[in-house]
């Protein structure tokens, strides 16, 4: 398709062609690339590349029907989605966000589908009540300490049990003044932190914790969760809140530095003695204009697979959305089982605007 | 008969730029929207420092291209000094690097935990805190590392201008016993202006629209704001409104700078026929302009590039696969063609407004740049957006009268990208052949079509060989800016379809640096050749004139 094209152009250059070969050319190029084999799926993924070509590929190869991928940010495809409406060649959208699901939802680009395999492996609070969505892998927003503080009196104060134990509404304690690393708030997981507490809280003490806990930044927001690690290693601050697979993958990183820094750090799962650790889920829906629903479904189910579970767990360290998979990483089997906050999904979408003015007003950059 | 060839160039001309001008158009109309009430919640918090950071913004890289690219661009044209052969392609060199890509690439080297401070606390057995050091993840680092990444622009276009102006007024300055300095400020900027703000605008603009940078560093931009509104509040109406109101800003800002020079003419009356022969810098003075070249081309291309290739050594073993040459072919083939278009569709319409030096095709011009500060996603959407629509007409047409059903034709397929890039980068090549063919006095025109020559004749036989050296220039800025494009290609590619720049930021996002590095590296290297052979190009026509005289 593309070389046609260049071969259009350079004829077109050498002056070989007259109008009419421009519309015969055109109209061939539309007939070539409007042809729809039935046995392929369209995936448009807000999940990078490297994150999920191999296991598509894997599927290829077992079932013979072809994945054509388009990787992007997850709001930008799916404006895509939306503005293609019902001729839009995508028949799965993947992203890594509840909220984007839930969003995605609310526009009305994907549709309802049951399937016994996917209920049956995905629990409940990880997908759809009505089969809009479907989780494919967890992620926790958690706290990385500085190893320097179990030297500190303070560290005493967060001990239970002899563990150390903390919360997120503990990190706006005035104790931690000016010694907390974490990203802006232009930053999809924050903003899903946020909502997650508005949704336990209510939006007024949220607010408050919020103005307390950027009161007790360390610097202005910037960078990534590995650049937050970092910082705690090089004592710039105590805590900084990233999602646990950075600190896998710096631990297991071939860049020396890097597994240094995360080596001079300690993971705690928040809020253990409450409601539990805030988790997002990377997922997806199969379009509502899919041309190929059933392939899709095929592929889903896969995504779900026993296999495919562990795929994700060692390749990216995230946690296996269905249980009873083995072969977790050495990191994440240190780690062991932690409680997971239980909140619906989808308030994480329904109250994203709500958190983000929240941080805006109490100046979270 | 003259005059019908006229009105036929400014037809063609402005029904192009109405074309490309479809996502400015599309993004414009929103300004007319009623605003919701997110948009209250904006100017109530974060508008002005949205506004107030965007000026720094603008001001900071004006100066710093302005420092680093005009009074090099002078130098190295019109003296000798050491290194001069060299450095005059050198200088080149950071446009091929994305200014994300420096942006994380000085992280790295100057983090806490970075190679520097690292050294720094081992020599002297400091411990953090005892010392300090400066951050660099703040609006200076942003200043900083843009100018760095974008003076090649000033450098390119002023020092295009300084070719083509003919020897005479400064040999005349220097007759009068003006020494290289007053040179430069007497002549150099003064004759080079049209150029210099061209270049400035084109770095200004792109530091408009850049999103990775500010955002990696922490900085809230109007283009962060752009996209926080859209993606975070969903409100893709208070969004356009945003990205509206900044086109509109810039737009009356280039008119007005504009009309500010009005009255001066910059055509050279006696141009081209014999080179200037370069006068021999003093010591004190080339020992100067050395180190102004060298440490440019140190902290925007030696430095960064050596950091990523360190990495890449790491781990290219992993990351060069069958698919990494595929990526390349495509990156190369996408950005050939594509500055090939551009240039062809820029010289039409700069000619045409040229034939009918009426105000509409002045304007008309100024609208499809204007596109250039809005962020590539915006474009992108602003293109996807009306094109969905006529697909979804054409198809339905398709069904209805030939029962076929062929879907989205051109949103999807490659067309769409290279449209896109056009709609983005148009503004590059219409600034440089602008500035370019202002110095071509018209009194060449006239004689030539006096003579018999149809306006077509005029174009490609005097006019081309007399701006070769800006079309050149067009060209290969194009060509480097579509390798490093990331926001359009992410939205509009088709299936299956990569490139380098999609391939680095996917891996540099996921905060896999080392991992980046390999395709970043690939798009340096790719972006250093066609550098180094135009720019040789430039100067051998140059050094021939030269030797005629």
């Amino acid at each position: 398709m593309f070389y046609i094209l260049i071969i259009v152009i350079i004829l077109s250059i050498s002056n070989l062609m007259r109008l009419k070969d421009y519309f015969f050319i055109i109209l061939l190029i539309f007939f070539v690339s409007s042809q729809a084999t039935a046995s392929e799926i369209n995936v448009y993924s807000a999940r990078k590349e490297a994150l999920i070509k191999p296991l598509l590929s894997k599927f290829s190869d077992e079932t013979n029907i072809k994945i054509n991928l388009v990787t992007g940010k997850a709001d930008a495809l799916l404006k895509r989605l939306e503005t293609e409406g019902q001729n839009s060649p995508a028949d799965l959208f993947i992203t890594v966000d509840a909220g984007r699901l839930y969003r995605a939802t609310e526009k009305g680009v994907l549709r309802k589908i049951s399937s016994k395999t996917l209920n049956r492996y995905i629990e409940p609070k990880y997908r759809d009540p009505d089969g809009y969505w479907y989780g494919l892998s967890l992620r926790s927003r958690v706290i990385v300490l500085s190893k320097r503080i179990k030297e500190n009196e303070r560290f005493s104060n967060i001990l239970v049990d002899g563990r150390p134990a903390m919360s997120y509404r503990q990190m706006a304690r005035p104790e931690w003044k000016g010694q907390i690393c974490i990203r802006s708030s232009g930053n999809i997981y924050n903003q899903s932190l946020v909502a997650s507490m508005i949704a336990r809280l209510g939006v007024k003490p949220t607010e408050k914790w919020a103005k307390d806990f950027v009161g007790n930044f360390a610097r202005a927001p910037h960078g990534g969760d590995r650049d937050q690690i970092k910082a705690v290693a090089a004592g710039l601050c105590n805590l900084a809140v990233v999602n646990h697979y950075y600190l896998a993958k710096m631990l297991t990183s071939k860049d020396r530095d890097q597994a240094m820094a995360a080596n001079q750090v300690f993971l705690v799962f928040p809020n253990q003695e409450t409601n539990g650790a805030h988790v997002n889920i990377s997922g997806a829906g199969i379009t509502r204009f899919a041309p190929h629903p059933d392939n899709a479904l095929r592929l889903l189910e896969y995504l779900v697979s026993e296999v495919a579970q562990s795929w994700y767990a060692k390749v990216n360290h995230e946690y296996p959305v269905r249980s009873g998979v083995g072969d977790l990483t050495d990191e994440l089997a240190n780690w062991g089982p932690f409680a997971i906050d239980d909140l619906d999904l989808s308030e994480l979408g329904r109250l994203n605007s709500t958190a983000l003015m929240l941080m805006d007003r109490v100046g979270w950059q | 008969m003259a005059i019908r060839q006229t009105q036929k160039w400014s037809l063609v001309s402005i029904f192009i730029a109405m074309l490309f001008a479809i996502p400015v158009i599309t993004i414009f109309v929103h300004l007319f929207y009623p605003q919701t009430d997110i948009w209250q919640h904006l100017t109530n918090t974060v508008l002005g420092t949205y506004v107030s950071n965007s000026i720094i913004l603008v001001i900071g890289v004006s100066i710093g291209t302005f420092l680093l690219g005009v009074p090099s661009a002078w130098f190295c044209t019109m003296y000798n000094f050491p290194g001069r052969k060299i450095f005059a392609w050198a200088l080149l060199l950071p446009l091929a690097i994305p200014a994300y890509i420096i942006a994380y690439t000085y992280s790295g080297l100057m983090d806490y935990s970075g190679p520097v401070q690292s050294n720094l606390r081992q020599w002297f057995e400091w411990n953090v805190g005892d010392y300090w050091f400066p951050s660099i993840h703040n609006i200076y680092g942003a200043i900083i590392f843009l100018s760095l990444v974008l003076y090649p622009y000033v450098y390119l276009l002023s020092r295009a201008a300084f070719l083509e102006q003919s020897p005479s007024l400064i040999e005349a300055s220097r007759s009068l016993g003006a020494n290289a300095f007053k040179n430069f400020f007497r002549v150099g900027i003064t004759m080079g202006r049209p150029a210099i703000i061209g270049g400035i605008a084109l770095a200004v603009m792109e530091t408009l629209a850049d999103y990775g940078t500010v955002q990696y560093f922490g900085v809230s931009t109007f283009t962060t704001g752009i996209f926080r509104t859209w993606f975070g509040f969903g409100d893709s109406n208070a969004a356009a409104h945003l990205a509206a109101m900044l086109m509109v800003t810039v737009f009356v800002f280039f008119i007005l700078e504009r009309w500010s020079r009005k009255k001066a003419r910059y055509t050279d009356k006696a141009r081209g026929r014999r080179g200037l022969l370069r006068e021999k810098l003093g010591k004190k003075t080339s020992f100067l302009v050395f180190c102004l070249c060298f440490f440019t081309v140190f902290f925007g291309f030696i430095l960064p590039a050596g950091q990523l290739l360190y990495w890449s050594f790491l781990t290219a073993g992993s990351m060069v696969d069958k698919d990494f040459f595929v990526i390349t072919a495509n990156t190369l083939l996408l950005a050939g063609i594509t500055s090939v278009i551009t240039l062809l569709l820029a010289l039409i319409m700069v000619y045409g407004k040229r034939l009918s030096q009426s105000f509409l095709s002045e304007i008309v011009l100024r609208i499809v740049s204007i596109g250039y500060v809005l962020p590539g996603t915006v474009i992108a959407i602003g293109i996807l957006i009306p094109f969905a629509w006529l697909d979804n007409h054409l198809n339905q047409i398709m069904v209805t009268s030939f029962d076929s059903n062929v879907g989205l034709l051109l949103s999807g397929s490659i067309f769409i990208l290279i449209f896109s890039y056009c709609a983005r980068f148009l503004a590059v090549s219409i600034y440089t052949i602008d500035a370019s063919i202002e110095k071509i006095s018209m009194n060449i025109d006239n004689a030539a079509r006096s003579l018999g020559r149809s306006s077509a004749s005029v174009l490609m036989k005097i006019h081309a060989p007399l701006m070769r050296s800006s079309l050149l220039t067009a060209l290969l800025v194009v060509f480097v800016e579509v390798m490093k494009e990331l926001p359009a290609t992410l939205i509009l590619r088709p299936f299956n379809f990569n490139t380098l720049a999609v391939r680095a930021y996917e891996l540099a996002s996921d905060e896999r640096l080392a991992d980046s590095s390999t395709a970043a590296i690939m798009i340096v290297v790719a972006g250093i050749i066609p550098v180094i052979i135009l720019s040789q190009n430039i100067s051998k026509r140059f050094d021939q004139n030269e030797q005629k005289t």
